[in-house]
């Protein structure tokens, strides 16, 4: 194979990378993706899209299922799923987009090249792809090799032990499923089988599910949980799997499957990151303001720079880097990385949570008091905001609700432009959307809620 | 129509790869036979590539900076009839370097733009103070225009709620000058300017590496009274003004080295360290540290022993003149044998000289002054100047190291033995 020289080197085509391709692309800027797989990385070929449309198939089967139970007056017979055709209706999206984000990095002129990266030097690196080896030197490189699924060393994935990646691919609904972590990952995933049908029992180490944000945000999920009739089990450990059961410090978990999803970690190993002895920051490829990593004219971007591990940061940080590189000002100074768990209530965050900055207070407006949720039949939830008592300036906005992952965008748009609690509330929400929560949030901190 | 490659010509004997500094084209410019297409750098000197034919820039091979082989394709022109490749021939390396230029551009002018610019201040307005780990708030575009405008936010005031800096805050403060009322801001200067090594800079830093790496040097300095030869060349100035070249220090020095070494060879030499081997020159070549645009030059006055006083300072000034304006011819930056470095009125009392490799001795001239010198019975104000040099102490011992300079300060102190046989 012929060796290859290229301006910008990208190894890793998920979110991170292929966004930077293609603004390096706009740029002018001669520009070489690889990526072992098919483009779009975790994102787009076993995270966030396929698993939404889990998501989708199963919020649909589950609406049927227990649509005569509901107030509606409306009655249908009992629904059946041929999850294999679901999964071919996924994998056809997901095929969909990897054509998609191939022909958008074509368009912008930037090469994909088939096969596993590994550093030969600090600009130089080989490609096997089978036998062949390439060499690719280039002038810059941007590490975008993302994260992967952690494994326990006591439940090793295989067979009935699956990631996240396998778990999107099953075919038949499992009677039983044991989630160990209660992420949003296993919430997400576990709450799609157990709206199939599946009897799933959660268990978390922690001492409540979604550990990172606080219990209000949290609890509607859990409330959701238990209506669907999932199992959850805090602090507690799990310790191993035989004969069906998953073993954990709490007793045994009858389950036919257990979906692993314990967190990820970055992958740095096998592409001779190692060699180039990059200043770490704990397992993650450390990296200043313009996403440069500690040895010259090397980025590093995405779930391999750290937390949060989210596309939209990476596709963020893929882009300023193309522009760093073209010569433009720029610099990472986002003031909000919005973040969505697309559980049942879905649970949207950006910005500071109550009590994470000093001199902050918080206001809340539920949803049983929004006139368009309760028209869904989903009043659980609500939008909540933190601001600065001093000056008002808005620092930290969630939501937990059914369909609030779309609210992510006012958020985030409210804080990277320094909203403060009058602009928002001055602002007209449209009657009747779930949105008139963040409004009366707002006015409600101001002390003249209209609504509650 | 058919592509004509051009490749990276030999420039220079030896030599298996040249660094390409600077493009004389772009891509879709039209070309003329022997227009200047690029220029490379060798261990010595640019070097530039001509057209061998007409036509138009269809590719370029490389980037500035870059390292191209001898023989490699240096440029591909599209010409009327055939050219000497196909067409199609890697044609898709030749789109993807078509990009280039344009990053190129881009890329090429980091320059951080002045922080402030300097308007007739409409209203001072008065930086703001903010608690150290607080952002300010302004909008992503207030933001990414302070960056490009150099402006450090921080320091901005803001007109909205909550102190929110408004695009017309910014107009405001850059109008102003970004200055403090009532005195002068010593605010941090946090800007850091890439400043590529390449080209010339880049030879200069190797070279002297080489030098200072390999060679133990061993400097001596001392001091010489001048007031004699000065008072010659005042004369032979005088007499021959507007008929021959004004006599600078430099031609006497060179006499003075030539008549050293005469019983000295070994400091007249090239030491090849691997080989293990001196090559003592019969022929004195004198290569004179040159101060160009570019960057250190030493070109090389080749057999000074051979010249006389008029005809070395002549030479000095014609390559000292063609190495400032790049014109000089690689043979005569190269082969010396000995080194003269003087920074003239800049020459400071003492400097430690780097030898130029793989010359083993090297004179340094310091600035002359006129100095109080007791004569035994009184202080004489007399010119002196002093005279640092150093030398490759592997072969060169301290002993026949203050030899040499003493011999030359015999013979600048007293300039009629330059001239007088035996």
């Amino acid at each position: 194979m012929t060796d290859l020289t290229c301006k910008l080197l990208i190894i890793g085509a998920g979110p991170g990378g292929y966004v930077c391709a293609i603004r390096a692309g706009q740029l002018g800027i001669d520009t070489i993706v690889v990526d072992s797989g098919k483009p779009g990385g975790t994102c787009l070929n076993v995270g966030c899209i396929p698993s939404k449309a889990m998501i989708h198939a199963a919020d649909e089967f589950h609406k049927i299922a227990h649509m005569n139970d509901g107030p509606l007056g409306i009655s249908a017979g009992a629904p059946r799923i041929d999850l294999a055709q679901t999964v071919a209706w996924k994998d056809g999206i997901v095929q969909r987009l990897n054509t998609g984000v191939s022909a958008l990095m074509k368009k912008a002129k930037a090469r994909f090249v088939t096969g596993q990266a590994r550093f030969f030097d600090g600009k130089t690196v080989e490609v096997t792809h089978g036998d062949e080896v390439q060499q690719i030197r280039a002038e810059y490189v941007v590490i975008a090799t993302g994260s992967a699924p952690v494994e326990l060393p006591f439940l090793p994935f295989g067979g009935p032990i699956l990631s996240s990646t396998e778990a999107l691919d099953m075919t038949e609904v499992p009677e039983t499923l044991a989630v160990v972590g209660g992420g949003y990952i296993g919430l997400e995933l576990g709450t799609v089988f157990a709206k199939l049908g599946s009897k799933v029992t959660v268990v978390e180490a922690e001492d409540r599910i979604l550990s990172l944000y606080d219990k209000a945000l949290t609890k509607p999920v859990a409330q959701r949980l238990e209506d669907l009739g999932v199992t959850v089990m805090t602090g507690t450990k799990a310790q191993g799997y035989s004969d069906g059961a998953l073993q954990t410090d709490q007793g045994e978990v009858a389950s036919e499957k257990v979906l692993v999803t314990v967190g990820r970690r970055p992958r740095t190993a096998g592409i001779g990151i190692e060699e180039l002895a990059l200043t770490q920051d704990g397992p993650f490829v450390k990296i200043d303001s313009f996403c440069q990593t500690s040895m010259r004219g090397i980025y590093a971007i995405g779930d391999v720079t750290g937390e949060p591990m989210l596309a939209h940061r990476a596709m963020a940080q893929g882009e300023m880097v193309a522009e760093h590189i073209a010569g433009h000002a720029v610099e990472w100074d986002k003031r909000a990385i919005p973040a969505v768990c697309f559980t049942d209530p879905e649970v949207v965050t950006c910005g500071a949570l109550p009590g994470e900055i000093d001199d902050t207070k918080s206001s809340e407006f539920p949803f049983k008091a929004n006139g368009r949720a309760m028209t869904t039949e989903r009043d659980d939830g609500f939008v909540r905001v933190v601001y600065r008592e001093e000056d008002h300036a808005v620092v930290g906005l969630q939501a937990v609700g059914a369909g609030i992952s779309e609210l992510s965008a006012s958020f985030s748009l409210a804080i990277e432009m320094g909203a403060c609690l009058e602009d928002i509330a001055a602002t007209i929400h449209a009657h009747p959307t779930q949105s008139e929560g963040l409004q009366e949030a707002c006015l409600k901190a101001l002390g003249h809620a209209l609504h509650i | 129509m058919g592509v004509f490659a051009i490749r990276l010509p030999d420039v220079g004997e030896g030599i298996a790869e040249a660094e390409l500094v600077e493009w004389h084209v772009k891509v879709g410019d039209v070309v003329r036979e022997d227009d200047v297409l690029a220029a490379v750098m060798t261990d010595k000197a640019a070097v530039e590539v001509p057209s061998s034919v007409d036509g138009t820039v269809l590719a370029l091979g490389g980037e500035i900076g870059d390292m191209i082989s001898i023989g490699a394709v240096l440029i591909r022109i599209e010409v009327d009839g055939e050219g000497n490749e196909s067409g199609d021939v890697e044609a898709p390396a030749a789109a993807t370097v078509e990009e280039k230029p344009a990053v190129l551009e881009a890329v090429a002018e980091p320059t951080p733009k002045p922080a402030t610019k300097p308007v007739a201040a409409t209203e001072a307005v008065a930086p703001v103070k903010r608690a150290a780990g607080t952002k300010p708030l302004a909008a992503p575009s207030v933001r990414a225009r302070a960056r490009e405008e150099g402006v450090d936010l921080r320091q901005v005031p803001g007109s909205g709620a909550a102190g929110r800096i408004s695009h017309a805050d910014l107009d405001n403060w850059i109008a102003s000058g970004g200055i403090q009322q009532g005195g002068v801001t010593r605010g941090q200067n946090t800007g850091v300017e890439e400043v590529r090594v390449i080209g010339m800079r880049r030879k200069i830093a190797e070279k002297m590496a080489i030098s200072k790496r390999q060679i133990p040097h061993i400097t001596i300095v001392e001091e010489v009274e001048m007031s004699a030869l000065e008072d010659l060349r005042a004369v032979l100035n005088a007499k021959h003004k507007g008929e021959r070249a004004k006599l600078t220090l430099l031609p006497f020095l060179m006499r003075a080295i030539v008549e050293a070494v005469r019983e000295q060879p070994e400091l007249n030499a090239r030491y090849d360290d691997e080989a293990g081997v001196i090559l003592c020159h019969g022929g004195v070549h004198v290569g004179i540290a040159t101060q160009t645009p570019n960057g250190l030059n030493v070109p090389v006055v080749k057999h000074a022993e051979a010249g006389s006083l008029w005809d070395n300072a002549e030479t000095v000034a014609r390559l000292a003149q063609e190495a400032r304006d790049g014109t000089i011819k690689r043979d005569e930056l190269s082969g010396g044998t000995i080194t003269i470095t003087s920074l003239g009125p800049l020459g400071a009392i003492a400097t430690t000289p780097i030898i130029n490799h793989p010359e083993v001795a090297i004179v340094g001239v310091n600035k002359m002054q006129i100095r109080p010198v007791w004569d035994g019975q009184q202080f004489q104000p007399r010119k002196m100047m002093n005279i640092s040099c150093s030398f490759d102490h592997r072969v060169i011992d301290g002993w026949d190291a203050a030899v040499f300079v003493q011999k030359l300060k015999t013979l600048l102190e007293t300039p009629a033995m330059l001239f007088v046989e035996g």
